[in-house]
């Protein structure tokens, strides 16, 4: 009965808020994926942090880093709107840190110059904007209002990616090589955050009856693909695909077999910089301990001072 | 090179150089919050040395802010010692931050009343900024100091290591007198009566020791530097040296 209601209440669109009745797979479902992504904002810090002190002039260090600021407090937001599904952002942090909890694979790809700056802005961002585009719809009311704010900075994010793409294929012959050098390590990767194609990605069924997801990853991945293709081609570089190709019939874009052997390697660990990424998270984390103990100890005593 | 321009660029080589700090903290902060926090002093710093870079290129009048920032050598950076030292834990973070904002909050403080309306304007703004992070350094000082055992260890060695480095705030050298006399500069050795005071206050709320003077580090406005600053300009200056004819 209250399992209908639920679906009910779901197939009218309403949102579910903190405190409605929900099934327990459904909260685990929302637990995995919201921590999952709040996770990715996290650890996206990482890969983006590590151009801030090489940025090229003072307003790319500016704009680099007010950006990954951002995404620490899109990390906020996104554990705020876990917690209100009964499970403390400690409890978060440790099951990334015992490699329970994932985060986004893209972030285990190394940035190698400044022209990933680019890439990761325009094709990153710009992948997870659609995807987040479409959260905005999502049935759980705390993380759907979290993904309007989100994706406000994001497609901001998106825009100053592709600037600086744009910049460098326009600049000198070694600055539009790194650019197609970047584009060309960070194409397939990108179009894989979608994640497992419709046929090999298991929890799609119950996530779709729940709208916790509205659109599936083909959808998702192809729509992104059709948005990209003519942005490549304005500036001048090139999509590292040999079957890509408009298709008038289905007017969408053609494309190559992506490397699932490769997805799932990076998945399971295997990918240039999955460990350095987790283990920087916690070497920060464990040498922060200190200071938070300080922290509560002093609060504690001020507690003391005003009883 | 005018007084004026060295006068503007020795305040905005100083932001600079603790912006770089300060942004070396991103994504290693001892919190979530903590972390968005130190950012945000960096890109308040990032702020700062780019008006003052940018007025300092307007009165040069053929280099751009960038040049100033990309292209000078470590001989040529005036930015106070102090602003060099690297990060460290967050005690030595905490302490080198209070005792540079301290100074600081003075500065602008005065600066603000320049005859010259560029720095005047230049300083009211930063002095807002300055302010908040004052109040957040002031603030960890205290927690740290009245917080735990090893919190107030750690934050005693910050101010320890940071303070031979406090002497040179307070220097007055030729140009700072020349645009001091013309009514443009500030009178930094005023200061130091009440960086003391405010200083001596909250480090007795953080119920920490204040060092004894003792041998004091200067070089800072002759382009003398410890041996941080060749690696802050190497990393910073990388793309900008590797590649001289590229815009960014």
């Amino acid at each position: 009965m209250k399992e209908e209601l639920f679906q009910e209440k779901i197939d009218k669109e309403q949102k579910i808020e903190p405190k409605d009745w929900m099934p327990e797979d459904y909260r685990k479902h929302l637990i995995r994926q919201i921590s999952q992504h709040a996770h990715s904002e996290i650890i996206g810090m990482q890969p983006e942090g590590n151009w801030i002190t090489r940025a090229p002039s003072l307003r790319a260090k500016m704009i680099l880093l007010a950006k990954v600021q951002d995404e620490a407090g899109h990390g906020l937001y996104l554990y705020s709107a876990c917690e209100t599904l009964g499970i403390s952002r400690q409890e978060l942090v440790q099951q990334l840190h015992d490699g329970k909890a994932k985060y986004s694979s893209i972030f285990n790809y190394p940035t190698l110059s400044w022209a990933d700056m680019g890439a990761v802005g325009w094709l990153v961002d710009g992948a997870a904007i659609v995807n987040q585009v479409s959260l905005q719809r999502t049935s759980y009311g705390p993380y759907a209002r979290g993904m309007v704010k989100i994706c406000k900075e994001e497609s901001f994010h998106q825009r100053q990616g592709y600037e600086i793409m744009a910049e460098m294929a326009k600049g000198t012959k070694e600055q539009k090589e790194m650019a197609q050098d970047a584009l060309n390590r960070f194409w397939w990767p990108s179009i894989m955050m979608f994640g497992p194609q419709d046929s090999d990605s298991p929890r799609t069924g119950n996530a779709m009856k729940w709208k916790i997801k509205r659109q599936t990853n083909d959808e998702l991945r192809q729509s992104f693909i059709d948005k990209t293709v003519g942005q490549a081609e304005i500036i001048g570089l090139t999509i590292p695909d040999t079957d890509l190709k408009w298709n008038e019939k289905t007017e969408h874009y053609d494309f190559g077999e992506m490397d699932w052997d490769e997805f799932w390697n990076v998945v399971n660990g295997n990918g240039p910089c999955n460990h350095q990424r987790l283990a920087h998270h916690q070497k920060a984390h464990t040498e922060g301990k200190w200071v938070r103990e300080a922290a509560k100890a002093y609060a504690k005593k001020q507690e003391l001072v005003t009883q | 090179m005018s007084d004026l321009f060295t006068y503007t660029l020795r305040i905005a080589d100083s932001s600079l150089i603790l912006g770089q700090r300060m942004s070396m903290w991103c994504s290693k902060g001892p919190t979530l919050e903590e972390d968005i926090a130190l950012s945000n002093i960096g890109l308040d710093m990032f702020g700062q040395a780019n008006g003052f870079y940018e007025y300092a290129a307007q009165l040069d009048g053929t280099k751009s802010a960038d040049d100033l920032a990309f292209n000078r050598n470590e001989r040529e950076f005036f930015n106070h010692q102090l602003v060099e030292q690297e990060n460290g834990h967050f005690g030595i973070t905490v302490a080198r931050n209070f005792l540079h904002d301290v100074f600081n909050f003075l500065f602008y403080t005065q600066l603000a009343n320049s005859k010259d309306e560029t720095l005047a304007a230049l300083a009211t703004k930063s002095l807002k900024e300055v302010k908040y992070h004052l109040k957040h350094s002031s603030n960890w000082l205290i927690r740290l100091g009245d917080g735990t055992d090893k919190s107030k260890r750690k934050i005693q060695e910050g101010i320890n290591t940071m303070w031979q480095f406090t002497g040179e705030l307070f220097e007055m050298d030729e140009i700072d007198k020349q645009i001091l006399n013309a009514g443009i500069g500030v009178d930094n050795t005023a200061l130091k009566k009440d960086w003391d005071s405010l200083v001596n206050k909250t480090l007795s709320k953080a119920k920490i020791n204040r060092p004894k003077d003792a041998y004091m580090a200067t070089g800072g406005k002759k382009g003398l530097h410890t041996e941080h600053l060749g690696f802050i300009l190497a990393e910073m200056q990388y793309l900008q040296r590797a590649y001289p004819d590229a815009k960014w």
